[in-house]
């Protein structure tokens, strides 16, 4: 079967930085992969390369295993790969639905969008409903709290219905309730959608994982399931860095750090 | 994107989306909407204005307060107007015009156009030599030509001006044209804030500029003028100032009814997403630049209509009338007024000329200091300008604990005072 998410020898530079280096990433179909790795390590690089914000100056990204280094970002956005940013970016002078609204719209014509909104689509009522924001639908999203912005933004994010979705940190300055939430949201969309998570946050991480991709200095480390990627020396060596600590917990410690 | 491979895009993922079954029949097996509306839900009422979204009160106010502006308008010069004054009012109207389709480009769209004296120079130009050319007799030179060219015949530029009705689509038709040029060159290379200023000012003054520089086309720096019909009547009697003000009036609200479809529309919502975040709005699958190129293209020909209106009502028509100043100062009328409100753009336009009027009348030499004065004093303490003054009162005398919008026009590119 065609792997939803392919990358070949990706390397990216940024004044001679090797932001990523030759790596090779595959995502299958209806997989929840983590990415994991310290600061620097080129996740959220690798998100940007496959979305188009950065350009690889080496290497193949196929999606579904279509070539699509040339494409615009919005044009991946039409294909089928949606992303979210680490700092939840709603548009503050709309109100919550128009916000919804307009991340469904995207494929009709142009032309369309001359003319007025008049109803709620089933698509944006059920989103809605889903991230619990039904309530305050017509307030400006502007107004609500940091927590709401966030599932503002994955709700657009939805409504967009892609078949990839990339998250960056979705649950970073969450409660820990909503961490469980957004969890079991994301466990509910994997099958369905394929998903891959850069996240932090070592508790999330071993509660929601299958697949863990581990990354370095913008190479690939380790990949496999928690257990396998805990249990190797390797790793525990770069992410535990001096204290080399047998607890699980300094992880946590290690990814909070950062 | 070819629209067939568009087509299979979107049904691929109508198909593949099992878990939101009713929304995927939305996009249905052609992947588009065929501009229809996909299925609505009768939203229950604990979203408390209906469905409509922008429903309820919300939606009325506009419309009530858009009827009460036409009606005032058209009555204004039977009650009050005397027939100089009504020719004052008509030239300060095409300025609102003007000021309206800025409002789109910057206030809503945040593009902070400084030529639009280029669009309205083009309007103004194409009117006024289609009124040259009704002063003589068919076929024949309109009157500076023969004085600073030895044209035997009338040039190819000008013929099509011969006619009224392509006149008035050319006035429209041409700066939208150059305007969707100029914005696809400059927004698909993602050119923006101060180098877009910067790049549309400059297209002012290269114009006025070409208009000096061809004499022999355009009569240089003097200009088109000598209308002494406009079509068809005497531009002398007083008549023909009511009507241009009526003229003037009924396009203003036209171009405003426009204004308020397009800022209401899913694109107006766009327009305004893209301005306060270009980068989140392609990656909501749209392109900032069709979106901004759009806004522009919008402002541009609601300028050259203007133009086309003002050149009778001005009587000459010259290219100091175009250039960069007229341009920057089109900015601060919208400033003043108060930007991303349409009502602020039209009372801006207004209060600024009327202004500028009836002080230098009373103190010639004043009226710059007080302009450039009034500029800054908005800039500094109302950012919102009289309409954001207007419409904070309004929710504080309404006293609603709704909360209020964060003032998009501090977070946008500085204006240069």
């Amino acid at each position: 079967m065609t792997p939803v998410l392919e990358l070949r020898n990706v390397g990216v530079s940024f004044d001679g930085f090797r932001a990523l280096d030759g790596v090779d990433l595959t995502v299958q179909k209806g997989e929840l992969r983590f990415l994991i790795g310290p600061n620097g390590a080129g996740k959220t690089t690798l998100i940007d390369c496959v979305t188009g914000l950065t350009k690889p100056s080496e290497g193949e990204i196929r999606f579904e295993g279509k070539v699509i280094g040339n494409l615009k970002e919005h044009r991946r956005v039409k294909l089928g790969i949606g992303r979210s940013f680490q700092t939840p970016t709603v548009f503050e002078t709309l109100s919550v639905i128009d916000n919804l609204d307009l991340a469904e719209a995207f494929r009709r014509p142009m032309g369309s969008l001359f003319r007025r909104r008049r109803n709620v689509s089933s698509g944006v009522q059920e989103t809605l409903e889903r991230i619990g924001l039904a309530t305050v639908a017509e307030r400006p999203a502007g107004s609500l709290s940091h927590g709401q912005k966030q599932w503002l933004e994955v709700g657009m994010l939805l409504v967009q219905r892609p078949r990839l979705l990339l998250l960056d940190e979705p649950v970073a300055g969450m409660s820990p309730s909503e961490r469980q939430q957004t969890g079991e949201l994301l466990v509910e969309l994997a099958g369905e959608h394929t998903v891959v998570v850069v996240e932090h946050d070592m508790a999330f991480l071993r509660s929601f994982a299958s697949t863990v991709t581990v990354l370095h200095e913008g190479k690939v480390l380790s990949e496999g399931s928690v257990a396998e990627v805990q249990a190797d020396p390797i790793v525990r060596e770069v992410y535990l860095g001096r204290s080399r600590d047998q607890r699980s917990g300094a992880v946590v410690a290690a990814g909070e750090e950062t | 994107m070819s629209g067939d491979a568009a087509t299979k895009v979107g049904f691929l993922v109508g198909a593949d989306t099992t878990d939101t079954t009713p929304a995927a029949e939305a996009t249905g097996p052609g992947g588009r909407h065929r501009g229809r509306e996909p299925r609505a839900v009768r939203t229950p009422g604990r979203l408390g204005r209906g469905p409509a979204g922008s429903g309820g009160l919300g939606s009325w106010a506009p419309r009530g307060a858009y009827v009460l502006f036409a009606v005032a308008l058209l009555a204004f010069p039977r009650l009050v107007g005397t027939p100089t004054d009504a020719r004052q009012w008509a030239e300060w109207l095409c300025y609102a015009i003007v000021a309206v389709g800025l409002d789109i480009a910057w206030g809503y769209g945040g593009m902070l156009a400084l030529g639009q004296g280029l669009f309205f120079g083009l309007g103004a130009y194409a009117m006024a030599m289609h009124l040259s050319l009704e002063q003589v007799p068919d076929g024949s030179l309109p009157s500076f030509m023969s004085l600073y060219s030895d044209n035997t015949e009338l040039p190819l530029i000008w013929r099509p001006f011969q006619s009224f009705w392509i006149t008035v689509i050319a006035a429209v038709a041409v700066p939208a044209v150059v305007a969707m040029l100029l914005g696809l060159l400059v927004f698909k290379r993602r050119i923006r804030g101060p180098y877009f200023a910067l790049l549309t000012q400059a297209t002012a003054v290269i114009f006025a500029l070409v208009l000096i520089g061809n004499l022999k086309l355009t009569a240089g720096f003097n200009g088109l003028t000598g209308f002494s019909t406009i079509f068809g009547r005497n531009k002398y009697a007083p008549e023909t100032n009511s009507w241009l003000y009526d003229l003037a009036a009924v396009a203003l609200l036209v171009v405003l009814g426009v204004a308020m479809i397009v800022v209401r529309s899913r694109f107006g919502k766009l327009l305004q997403a893209t301005r306060d975040s270009e980068d989140r709005v392609r990656f909501l699958g749209y392109d900032p630049a069709v979106v901004k190129t759009i806004g522009f293209v919008i402002a541009a020909a609601m300028a050259g209509a203007a133009g086309a209106i003002a050149a009778p009502v001005f009587g000459i028509v010259s290219p100091g009338q175009f250039d960069y100043a007229p341009s920057i100062l089109m900015i601060c009328w919208v400033a003043v007024g108060g930007r991303g409100k349409l009502g602020g753009a039209v009372l801006g336009a207004l209060l600024v000329n009327w202004t500028r009027v009836t002080v230098s009348d009373a103190r010639p030499d004043d009226w710059q200091y007080l302009q450039g004065a009034l500029f800054v004093v908005i800039l500094a303490f109302a950012p919102g300008g009289f309409a954001g003054m207007i419409s904070s009162g309004w929710q504080r005398a309404t006293a609603k604990v709704r909360p209020r919008p964060s003032g998009h026009a501090l977070e946008l590119e500085e204006v240069p005072a």
